[in-house]
């Protein structure tokens, strides 16, 4: 049986995974045979690229120029005044080109599909802002893309689907299952192994077997990086906290990674809420309402039954609506480091309005959510305390569900 | 290369195969598809229509490596209340009345993992089970479930695949025992077809490695594909084609046992030996 046994001290908390692609006892990479000689490739290819002076200056020029890095740390005064307490900032990373912080993975994913020569693109997405960011490399570089996105999030995300199908995707609707993001990354996986020569899967958050965790947070800690250094000109000294919102949990590690073994610094996640904890079926707070199973490659918190079947969840968000989380996060709720809270889809909805009324920023409702805690938050910590939180995607997409939601006519 | 050897039914039968000269036909189906009480009738019904061996599917809500006929016999399964238990059962049930046809339990790693896994290898090895394929644990994660299955004394089937390459088929078998199931697709299970001219040398390559005997499945469905993949491998698993058959035949119980009957003796007629000439 696996070693369930933790590691007992930890002089830092940024030296996972282990070269099996463990965190603790989460990650690792149980896929099918037909795809672990792919993984390991992968693997392989991530390494020499990292070490790649030459790749990595090539992917800092389409950061900057191509997708708008660095971006804003903006401090939202009338936000910080309203709610008393906290000095928050927003890290503005809805201000990126395709209006998310997922545009920064997929540029290190694409160069490196590019570089080991592959020809075909394909990826899932739950919200539709990975797949736009994706259907947008492909068509930068040239790559034909399928993008599989569950029927049920098509229905909820028009604007994106049409974006991506602009953008030259061919967006295939996945019926399986109840037709969200859990579903859609079965059938990228099923593409991908009948279409092992020439296919490069784009995986859109910090989970799957390894490489992909380990490889997609070092794509998105630019975003924490960029905060370190744009706090210490601001304020002369790092935050005190940091709040971001998890589904899968790409923009959290991002932001978090950087600052794991500053002990000064407060670290929250948070979870989709839904309907509330009580039921399985009502959240998709992995890892406050789940337990630990093996899902997409990797071995971390799932929503799941008694009998290890996967169950759906539910958030307002099609973007934070997945059964698992990525398992660093995982590991990093075992050993404490980060506090991992939720809040729900009505309390998403007020931060969301809240937002858009006092800053002139309208949120994704996925901030809306890290938003949503902010406001919960805030008010108990001192004037001088530095909070960042991520604003890792912009509404826009959002406004019909909203509309919707709030009963309005648009 | 030493074999693993653990004095299984599954090592029997295929040493009993090749006593007869021919290669052996594993049929699969999901387990409680499309309800308990008729799948344990199909189960039964199995070895008496032809089945060699029987694979029964541990359903799970996502199985990645399968194609849209797997994936909704899982569905059915799941949603008449199959559950690990209920499953095992079913083999306990089946060995009551047979205690020579090897039951390999196939599917994913989650259900067995919050079973959790060493209470899952006692129980199954009590019901009668002989081994298991677990699609989502290669060898790298053989510490997980592979190596305290043999100490259980199971049978762990691995897969081989297109994209094994000579320098990693070793490591696929190093642990493996019982046979080798050789996927003759880079694909997902009742999509491609196997083209047995590429099957042929693939086996023989693996075949050069270990002398374990090697089953081939994915996309098999017809006799014709059988009678030709005989000639190549010491098994031919159908799956997809069999629990199609259930998904057009949901009208009765029995009818929809008589019809999947009916295709496993097809496809066994199949392998009968080469007729021994009179002399």
């Amino acid at each position: 049986m696996a070693d369930t046994s933790q590691t007992a001290r930890l002089n830092t908390f940024r030296e996972g995974p282990d070269e099996r692609g463990h965190f603790g006892i989460y990650g690792g990479r149980f896929v099918a045979e037909t795809l672990m000689p792919l993984i390991l490739a992968l693997e392989t290819a991530y390494e020499e690229a990292k070490a790649d002076a030459a790749f990595r200056s090539e992917l800092d020029d389409l950061l900057a120029n191509y997708a708008g890095r660095p971006s804003p740390l903006y401090h939202a005064e009338r936000l910080s005044a309203h709610l008393g307490g906290a000095k928050i900032y927003f890290k503005r990373d809805e201000l990126n080109h395709t209006g998310s912080h997922k545009i920064n993975n997929c540029l290190g994913q694409i160069q490196l599909a590019r570089r080991m020569g592959k020809r075909r693109i394909i990826a899932e997405t739950g919200a539709g802002q990975h797949g736009v960011a994706v259907a947008t490399v492909a068509a930068r570089f040239g790559l034909p893309c399928v993008v599989y996105m569950g029927a049920t999030d098509i229905e909820r995300q028009k604007p994106n689907v049409f974006r991506m199908r602009l953008l030259g995707a061919e967006v295939r609707p996945v019926t399986a299952g109840s037709g969200t993001l859990k579903d859609a990354m079965n059938e990228a996986l099923r593409d991908w192994v009948g279409n092992v020569d020439d296919t490069f899967y784009i995986i859109g958050t910090v989970a799957g077997p390894h490489p992909y965790p380990a490889m997609v947070r070092d794509f998105q800690s630019v975003i924490g990086n960029e905060v370190r250094e744009q706090m210490m000109e601001r304020e002369g000294r790092l935050p005190d906290t940091l709040v971001a919102c998890i589904g899968g949990g790409s923009n959290a590690m991002g932001l978090f990674y950087p600052f794991l073994d500053d002990e000064g610094v407060a670290i929250y996640g948070v979870e989709a809420g839904g309907r509330g904890l009580d039921s399985p079926d009502d959240h998709a707070a992995s890892l406050n309402g789940g337990r630990p199973g093996v899902l997409h490659g990797n071995r971390t918190y799932l929503l799941q039954n008694d009998d290890g079947q996967i169950i759906e969840g539910h958030s307002i968000s099609a973007g934070l609506d997945y059964p698992g989380i990525g398992p660093e996060h995982s590991w990093l709720k075992d050993s404490g480091r980060v506090t991992y809270v939720s809040a729900g889809d009505s309390e998403a909805l007020k931060a969301f309005q809240l937002c858009t009324q006092l800053e002139g920023i309208i949120p994704a409702l996925e901030p809306a959510h890290a938003l949503a805690h902010v406001m919960k938050l805030a008010p108990q910590l001192e004037g001088d305390n530095l909070l960042v939180m991520n604003m890792c995607g912009r509404g826009d997409k959002d406004i019909f569900a909203v509309a919707e939601h709030l009963g309005m006519d648009i | 290369m030493s074999e693993i050897a653990l004095d299984t039914r599954i090592e029997h039968r295929f040493a009993r195969l090749g006593v007869e000269g021919r290669a052996g036909l594993v049929a699969f189906i999901t387990a409680g598809d499309p309800d308990l009480e008729t799948s344990q009738a199909i189960l039964e019904a199995l070895p008496k229509a032809g089945a060699d061996l029987i694979e029964l599917g541990m359903p799970f809500s996502d199985p990645m490596a399968d194609g849209p006929a797997i994936q909704a016999s899982s569905q059915r399964a799941l949603a008449a209340g199959q559950t690990m238990k209920k499953t095992l059962a079913m083999v306990a049930k089946f060995r009551k009345s047979d205690a020579e046809t090897p039951i390999v339990l196939m599917g994913y790693y989650n259900p067995i993992y919050v079973y959790p896994g060493d209470a899952f290898l006692a129980d199954a090895q009590a019901a009668g089970v002989d081994g298991l394929i677990i699609v989502d644990l290669p060898p790298e994660a053989d510490d997980e479930l592979c190596l305290p299955a043999m100490q259980a004394g199971l049978n762990f089937i691995r897969l081989a695949t297109p994209t094994t390459d000579d320098k990693r088929l070793p490591r696929v078998l190093e642990n493996t025992s019982g046979f080798l199931y050789y996927v003759s697709i880079a694909g997902i299970t009742g999509t491609k077809a196997p083209d047995v001219s590429q099957v042929g040398p693939q086996i023989a390559r693996i075949k050069k490695q270990t002398s374990l005997p090697v089953a081939v499945g994915f996309g098999v469905k017809e006799p014709q594909q059988v009678e030709a993949l005989a000639r190549v491998a010491d098994g031919i698993v159908v799956g997809s084609a069999l629990v199609r058959v259930i998904e057009d035949n949901l009208g009765s119980g029995e009818e929809t046992v008589a019809r999947v009957s009916d295709l496993v003796r097809a496809l066994a007629g199949a392998l009968a030996p080469e007729p021994v000439t009179a002399k």
